[in-house]
């Protein structure tokens, strides 16, 4: 069964997914909680598995890492190709970011960063197109991206 | 701002393990404690490192449906990705927005607490957004990679 949150809860997710460095002190004082108190929650939300880590931000355009792709694939001939072996082979790609199984239109979807087009064409041919089983690909260039806080209202 | 080895390393070694002491970082990296603080403060400054972020798990909130939808928007009004794009932020249930360059024009990714619940989302919320033209949806069955590591 989900853990129940209450708003204090909710107030310190939304916070974490905002600035994840702050201090369980820090937080605690916005809240208007004691810092043991702040500490207790977010320990009880990591061991139910709801913070389920941290995720850098980083302006990949500075770092060289100017295109990112969006790819829908469908595996050509399903039962004769393995998903494992598919997997494998595409979650080893460093230029693969996200891998996700999926149900509809694509078998999988993928996020794919690289450092200009020409660099994502060499990902694409060299590293996707021959992953085994791979057949109908579509390539979305991402223009922008926003995360949202998400449903703790 | 130059980018040097010292701050891929450390950068590198985040993106690894975010979250990680300076003092851990600074000897994953090969540089000193205060170098790597100095490094740090100086890619915070120029923007490089803009924050570390909480991940929610949503699953173990009891949001079991994931849903990608993609948008072919109706060009034909120059206002369509923007107001599409404000249209979408007031769904609380929507947990991301990317716009794109290709077949597919915008694509929000949707949780719900299960298939009926989806159901509800959809019709009252998606559906009512504006400029749509064609949408498609691909049901996440399972995250295989999830990184936000790049090839430094």
């Amino acid at each position: 069964m989900s853990l129940d949150l209450d708003d204090l809860d909710r107030a310190i997710l939304r916070a974490l997914t905002q600035d994840a460095t702050q201090s369980a002190g820090a937080l605690g004082r916005r809240l208007g909680l004691s810092q043991p108190a702040t500490w207790r929650r977010i320990k009880r939300l990591e061991t139910a598995g709801v913070l389920a880590g941290r995720r850098v931000d980083l302006d990949q355009d500075a770092l060289g890492f100017g295109v990112t792709v969006f790819l829908g694939i469908k595996l050509a001939a399903k039962g004769r190709v393995s998903l494992d072996d598919f997997e494998r082979a595409v979650t080893a790609i460093p230029e693969v970011q996200v891998v996700q199984h999926v149900l509809g239109l694509f078998d999988y979807r993928l996020r794919v960063t690289a450092r200009d087009l020409p660099d994502f064409e060499r990902v694409l041919r060299r590293r996707i197109m021959t992953l085994p089983g791979v057949g109908q690909v579509e390539a979305n260039v991402l223009l922008s991206e926003e995360r949202r806080p998400g449903p703790l209202g | 701002m130059q980018i040097s080895d010292a701050d891929r390393r450390i950068l590198r070694q985040m993106m690894a393990e975010p979250g990680l002491p300076v003092a851990d970082l600074a000897e994953r990296a090969g540089v000193t404690a205060a170098t790597c603080w100095r490094r740090i403060e100086r890619l915070r400054e120029a923007g490089v490192l803009r924050g570390e972020h909480a991940v929610i798990n949503w699953h173990a909130l009891g949001w079991e449906v994931e849903v990608s939808l993609r948008f072919t928007l109706d060009k034909t009004d120059p206002r369509a990705f923007d107001e599409f794009t404000i249209a979408a932020r007031d769904v609380p249930e929507v947990i991301e927005i990317q716009s794109f360059l290709g077949s597919t024009d915008m694509r929000l990714q949707v949780i719900a607490r299960d298939m009926a619940h989806y159901q509800q989302i959809y019709r009252k919320r998606i559906l009512t957004l504006p400029h749509i033209a064609e949408l498609d949806a691909l049901m996440l069955v399972s995250t295989i990679k999830s990184s936000a590591e790049l090839a430094l």
